[in-house]
């Protein structure tokens, strides 16, 4: 009994430290330390685990934590900040799939469990398969390597869905009205969860998966409180609920600054249809020579950066803080302004630019950014197209009318860094790239910004 | 593991579900969106909690050559979403720097 308290009590403190761990992060001065803290209530929470009683079968438990514990680190240390979107997929994945399992076990071990025990292992198979899958989509759909990163429509799409749906529900009804006759039925509805999580993602576009990977994120915390539902177990329901909570928070301020409500990101397979709307956009793009460009720059007092997921695509983070240097050092005031939802997850760019050495107070918000960008002299849109659109602000048949934008148009000149006169996500023309203050500087990013800190290196 | 969840359990462990939720809205939305991306992996290293329960189902379910397999593939999973999860948070943290640490160095 002393044990059970002893546990119970290290339960508590790792509890603890999770919330301290999770409240601190809202600083940039103590979220490095609070990331410890909680990492240390998750040893806390494994040891204590381990000193159950009768608790057997070490050299396996002994063996998965050792392979798990390389495998992450080899990953955590390899990955590309570029690829951190793909990372974090990959993680949820991988917990959703442990909370899948560990339902799977507790049914095969005790198939004649209590009918609460029973909805709580299948909420588990249920929650876990489509976290897992879902995130393996998110992944292969970033990477863009196997499939496109575009939405995924097939005829017939939302009725296999809704089917898959239904049977999902009818079989959990009859599995758990007899959870021990019914074993078959139970894989049936495991590998039918494994399938519901790739068809949700598919239909979803590359520049939605901030939100895909917030949601996924949310259920993998769901996944483990079901899992504590399942084992009996505090400490993982109220953990569970709190990363849960976190990601429908983050869900929402992605949709919120994309202007789109969570069924439109998630069913309406956005930006799969170029619609070749011609809007009369007067007048014509003009693209400049690095040449006449640094003149320009050369002479600005301020020079404000836009990045957006073409700046990754490039890996173009640390030429974009050389040059931010140089023009420092002439005397401009340099500063970051980053959209919401620049990058393919939550302050993606953010973590970009860190990791090239800007520091956080030159990063810059879209609300402290945009009453500045009036009084701006140079802006440099890197590899961000629909952010940037002022069609969102005025015109009311676009796609994106709505959407709260970076007002990069008011500045007094806007360079824009760009292959070609593609359109972006959203599939519609940028009504900025044929504005009079407006020049295209078309090539490969990276390769512009170097030719540009050529021509300051070369005075 | 031979554990049945009855009624009055149940209702203890919901109401801690639904305080918890309330917690966790309240604790991430003061969390600045430059944070965005470490909250998101840190978060999701927690989640790795799961581990818990794939320990339990390792150790508590002797006799089960199945159980033994299964709880071990969930170790390894769990393992990496927690050591995966605290580093890349921890690797990016690190190079958050302001003005004023930089010309400490």
């Amino acid at each position: 009994m002393n044990q059970m308290i002893f546990i119970t009590v290290c339960y508590i403190v790792a509890s603890v430290l999770f919330i301290i761990g999770l409240k601190r992060m809202s600083s940039l001065v103590t979220a490095r330390k609070a990331n410890q803290l909680s990492a240390i209530g998750m040893l806390i929470a494994i040891v204590a685990t381990l000193l159950t009683k009768g608790m057997m079968e070490w050299q396996w438990i002994v063996l998965g934590l050792a392979v798990g514990t390389a495998i992450g680190i080899l990953a955590a240390t390899k990955v590309a900040m570029t690829a951190m979107p793909q990372m974090v997929g990959l993680l949820n994945g991988s917990g959703g799939l442990a909370s899948l399992i560990v339902g799977w076990s507790s049914y095969h071990y005790q198939p004649n469990a209590s009918l609460l025990t029973t909805i709580s292992t299948y909420l588990a198979i249920l929650i876990g398969g489509v976290t897992f899958t879902g995130s393996i989509m998110a992944w292969v759909k970033l990477e863009e390597k196997f499939i496109t990163g575009k939405p995924i429509l097939f005829a017939g799409q939302k009725i296999i869905n809704a089917l898959i749906l239904g049977a999902l529900l009818w079989g959990g009804i009859i599995f758990c009205s007899q959870p021990a006759n019914h074993y078959p039925l139970f894989i049936i509805i495991m590998i039918l969860s494994l399938i519901l999580g790739i068809l949700a993602v598919i239909p979803i576009g590359g520049a939605d998966m901030p939100v895909v990977i917030c949601l996924l994120n949310s259920y993998s915390g769901m996944a483990g409180a079901a899992t504590g539902f399942v084992i009996i177990n505090s400490m993982l329901i109220v953990i569970g609920s709190l990363v849960g909570a976190s990601g429908i928070i983050l869900t929402n301020i992605m949709c919120k600054a994309m202007n789109r409500s969570f069924t439109n990101v998630l069913f309406s397979g956005f930006g799969s249809e170029v619609k070749k709307k011609k809007t009369d956009i007067k007048g014509e793009a003009k693209p400049i020579g690095v040449k006449d460009a640094y003149y320009v720059l050369e002479a600005a007092r301020s020079v404000v950066f836009v990045p957006g997921y073409g700046m990754a695509v490039a890996q173009a983070q640390h030429v974009v803080r050389e040059l931010g240097e140089i023009l420092e050092n002439n005397g401009a005031e340099v500063r970051y302004a980053i959209h919401p939802v620049a990058g393919r997850m939550p302050g993606h760019m953010n973590i970009l630019l860190a990791e090239a050495d800007v520091s956080y107070d030159q990063l810059f918000e879209m609300d402290a950014i945009n009453p500045i960008l009036d009084t701006t002299d140079v802006v440099v849109v890197i590899g961000a197209n629909d952010v940037v659109n002022p069609a969102a602000r005025h015109d009311k048949s676009s796609p994106i009318y709505g959407m709260p934008i970076l007002n990069v148009d008011k500045a007094k000149t806007v360079f824009v860094l760009k292959r070609s006169m593609r359109s972006g996500f959203a599939g519609i023309e940028n009504e900025l790239f044929y504005y009079d203050n407006t020049h295209m500087i078309f090539g490969d990013a990276k390769e512009t910004l170097q030719a540009l800190i050529g021509e300051f290196k070369s005075v | 593991m031979e554990m049945q969840l009855d009624q009055l359990s149940l209702i203890n462990l919901i109401f801690l579900f639904v305080i918890a939720i309330f917690l966790g809205v309240e604790l991430i939305a003061k969390v600045p969106s430059i944070l965005h991306t470490p909250l998101m992996s840190g978060s999701n290293a927690i989640s790795g909690i799961t581990i818990v329960g794939a320990l339990l189902s390792v150790g508590l379910t002797p006799g089960s050559t199945l159980c033994t397999i299964l709880g071990t593939l969930a170790v390894i999973f769990a393992t990496i979403n927690v050591v995966g999860g605290y580093l890349v948070t921890d690797r990016m943290l690190c190079m958050f720097k302001s003005k004023s640490t930089k010309d400490k160095k």
